[in-house]
């Protein structure tokens, strides 16, 4: 396949907008909209496996594939061009390749509403943008990207528009953003003054350069363009202190909360801080704080997920817990760990919101976890996707998760051990350890509640599924719940699930995924300097001492890395051995405990509950943070912009009004002049013209 | 016709013969209230200031004066025809020529 190709993939999805735009139109082109929008994924995704090969092997300049000149103002210039590389690729496997699966389940999910095309549109419309931000060769464009999937989540949050509570969570996903993409744009200006583009490929290379060299100062602009990039992170990304959009989020349709807010674009932070780690880099800071605020995330959103009783409610915190990890991995400089666990969490975390949309679909609208029992009969095949999910979720040995998290926490404990070893890692880790056990236990604890247990179930009051044709075969109308129909439904559910249960250990064993990390822009820049040597704190210390005082010293830095360098890899490889026995250990005891609390001991369970009633209070109100964030931002904010309003109301517009009175008075004044006679009108014609000559006369003779 | 009348008929008589023309009509446009004789004295001011044109013309021996009079009339014959062809729809819209119907400007 030519490479030229994958140049359409951005726009294929796009052009399946449009058309499903159109499918808007009459009533009778609706139905065409899912197959189209799921066309326009696939054939994407198609693309990608066939130049995958070639667009790996790009070097050089022709990573970068250019389509038009964007825009040029003075000496800035903008192309609308693609960035090719490895971590480009498995990008666009994970959104072309999940997404085209999402898309043929929503075929299912969302058959008989009223938005259906609308419903895809959007879908396509996010492909789009997404694939854009994946691909972008510059800041600018990625920025593009960046707001197009803020569009598409606001679009599908709000989906159900008559719905008050689902237009105020679009909002507050659209404004929670706004923030976050306020510093992202600052970033972008920043870099373009420091390194005079914003094209990714030249700013990394430049910034490996600057990176790499020992006499290089690092300037305050190098320190603060991490950050500044990294609020838009953790905007985009739900990271404190901006998740608190993630869970509300889940108002919009199943579909979309696994796609958008699972899978793909809540993983753009990771994917961005990634693509620029050299720049990140270059400030001694920001990484550290990115781990750090990825690892209290971890852990803050894990424990909030054990006391929710929303089953979408229960994934949405978990997901912001799991994109800590990610964060967690990049900011211990493991970008591979990063992405592994993004690649990985993406077809579990999909799944796992699907299977949980085919619950609520069955029970029609329920979603509440106390109103829901042992339905592992009624829906047989749910309940086993369900378990595949959760297993790779709770990290159970060798499933996708066990394998992405292990990576990211031996990284961690690596940096945070042996002679370089920061305390802050050893912590970091420790809390990812302790987050490995809540999310095995609130896992579990959601799938013994829904699936084991005497079965139980009270019915939602949604109607909106229980007369579609999605219900097959039953005709009971929803007093019953049934297991959803094969396709398209649980087939692509069958196909995530083997990816839930399967990536890891694909991607652990060939080594394709670390080798494609290695060869692209997320490949921590030391690692380029001394050969495959994982121990990065030299990095930090070059950067730091040049930046006091002197540069000199820093040279001794770099043998003692290199003769280290086998040692090292040892401790490293046996960091990871130990990791990986201590958390297949930790995975277990997690599930063991929900097992013996939600499924064979219920009634002790309340009994704890009870005893603990007040962390559980906590726990369920969220640590009350959005009453927190209510109370000291969102309320200050309204008063004073009622107070804005006042003054607007008494002083601007009186002052507005009394200047609008003075024409007026002055009208009034002339008013009897205008007599509306045509006579009158013609005298002072006369008299004018007989004055103005008059005085003609009078100066020039 | 002897030249001794010729002589005695000077440019301020042709002068004269313009601005009496021109005041009649204005005189005749301010007092008047039917239409079609306000629009009718309109066209005596205009033939006032036609006289003039003709006049100066002749007595600076330039051309250019009465040729630009041939296209005044010209154009005072569409505008007439113009004009007269409005006065007949608000005569219609009112039944009445008289221009004191036409007072909605009043302030």
């Amino acid at each position: 396949m030519p490479i030229e190709l994958i140049k359409l993939i951005p726009w294929i999805p796009l052009l399946g907008a449009v058309l499903c735009a159109v499918c808007c139109m009459k009533p009778a082109w609706r139905k065409a909209a899912g197959p189209i929008s799921v066309l326009s994924i696939f054939i994407p995704f198609l693309i990608t496996c066939g130049v995958y090969s070639a667009a790996s092997g790009l070097q050089g300049d022709d990573k970068v594939q250019t389509i038009y000149q964007w825009m040029s103002v003075g000496g800035f210039s903008v192309n609308m061009g693609y960035f090719i590389d490895p971590l480009t690729m498995i990008m666009l496997f994970v959104v072309t390749g999940i997404g085209s699966l999402i898309a043929t389940y929503a075929m299912g999910y969302m058959k008989g509403e009223r938005g259906y095309a609308r419903f895809f549109m959007g879908v396509s419309l996010f492909i789009f943008a997404m694939t854009t931000l994946v691909m972008a060769d510059n800041l600018v464009l990625l920025y593009l990207g960046w707001e197009g999937v803020g569009l598409c989540s606001y679009l599908l949050i709000g989906y159900y528009y008559e719905k008050p509570e689902a237009v105020a969570a679009a909002k507050k996903a659209f404004i929670v953003n706004r923030i976050g993409d306020l510093g992202f744009a600052l970033g972008i200006f920043l870099t373009y003054m420091t390194y005079d583009t914003v094209s990714l490929s030249v700013v990394t290379s430049k910034a490996v350069a600057f990176l790499s060299d020992p006499n290089y100062i690092a300037t305050s602009a190098d320190l603060w363009i991490p950050f500044l990039l990294m609020l838009g992170a953790f905007g985009k990304s739900a990271q404190i202190p901006l998740y608190v959009w993630l869970p509300d989020a889940m108002a919009g349709p199943t579909p979309v909360s696994a796609l958008v807010h699972a899978a793909t674009m809540v993983t753009a932070g990771v994917y961005m801080i990634a693509r620029l780690i050299p720049v990140f880099q270059l400030s001694p800071y920001a990484l550290p704080t990115v781990a750090t605020i990825g690892g209290i995330t971890a852990l803050f959103a894990g424990t909030i997920a054990l006391c929710q009783y929303d089953l979408k409610k229960v994934f949405a915190y978990s997901t912001v817990s799991q994109l800590g990890y990610m964060f967690l991995g990049v900011g211990a400089l493991s970008s591979f760990g990063g992405i592994f666990h993004l690649f990985t969490h993406a077809f579990f975390k999909a799944l796992l919101f699907l299977t949980a949309g085919s619950v609520m679909h069955a029970l029609a609208g329920q979603l509440d976890l106390r109103a829901m029992s042992g339905l592992r009969k009624k829906m047989p095949v749910t309940c086993w996707l369900m378990f595949a999910g959760c297993l790779a979720l709770a990290g159970f040995p060798f499933t996708a998760g066990f394998f992405s998290k292990d990576t990211i926490l031996a990284e961690a404990m690596v940096r945070g051990t042996g002679e370089h070893g920061s305390n802050l890692y050893f912590f970091l880790a420790l809390m990812g350890l302790l987050t490995a056990l809540l999310t095995a236990f609130y896992t579990f604890r959601l799938w013994f509640r829904v699936f084991m247990g005497p079965e139980h179930f009270e019915m939602g009051d949604d109607h909106g599924h229980s007369d579609d044709d999605a219900h097959g075969d039953d005709h009971s109308h929803a007093h019953e719940p049934h297991e959803m129909p094969w396709w398209p439904m649980n087939i692509p559910l069958v196909v995530l699930a083997f990816g839930a249960i399967f990536a890891g250990m694909i991607v652990h064993w060939t080594g394709w995924m670390e080798h494609s990390i290695e060869t692209s822009t997320a490949q921590p820049a030391i690692a380029l300097n001394i050969q495959t040597d994982p121990q990065p704190t030299p990095a930090y210390e070059i950067i730091t001492v040049s930046n006091t005082t002197d540069t000199h010293d820093t040279a001794t830095e770099h043998p003692a890395a290199a003769t280290g360098h086998s040692a090292e890899h040892d401790r490293a490889h046996g960091i990871h051995i130990l990791m990986m026995w201590i958390s297949s250990f930790i995975a277990l005891l997690g599930i063991g405990l929900a097992a013996y609390f939600h499924w064979l001991n219920r009634p002790l369970t309340d009994k704890v509950a009870a005893k603990f009633g007040m962390v559980v209070e906590v726990l369920y109100n969220k640590y009350y943070i959005d009453e927190f964030y209510d109370l000291v931002i969102v309320k200050p904010l309204r008063t004073l912009g009622h107070g804005f309003y006042r003054f607007d109301q008494a002083v601007i517009h009186g002052l507005v009004i009394t200047v609008g009175y003075i024409p007026r008075l002055a009208g009034w004044s002339i008013q009897p002049t205008q007599s509306g006679k045509m006579q009158g009108y013609g005298l002072g014609m006369v008299l004018g013209v007989a004055i103005a000559a008059l005085l003609v006369f009078k100066w020039a003779f | 016709m002897p030249e001794t009348v010729m002589n005695s008929l000077t440019l301020s008589h042709f002068l004269m013969t313009g601005a009496i023309l021109f005041c009649l009509g204005l005189v005749g446009f301010i007092t008047r209230r039917n239409l079609i004789i306000m629009f009718l004295c309109t066209e005596m001011m205009f033939q006032g200031v036609v006289v003039t044109l003709v006049a100066f013309s002749r007595f600076h021996l330039n051309d250019t004066g009465q040729t630009f009079v041939i296209f005044v009339l010209t154009i005072a014959a569409a505008e007439a025809a113009l004009a007269l062809g409005l006065v007949v729809l608000l005569f219609r819209r009112k039944g009445t020529l008289d221009s004191l119907v036409w007072s909605q400007l009043s302030g």
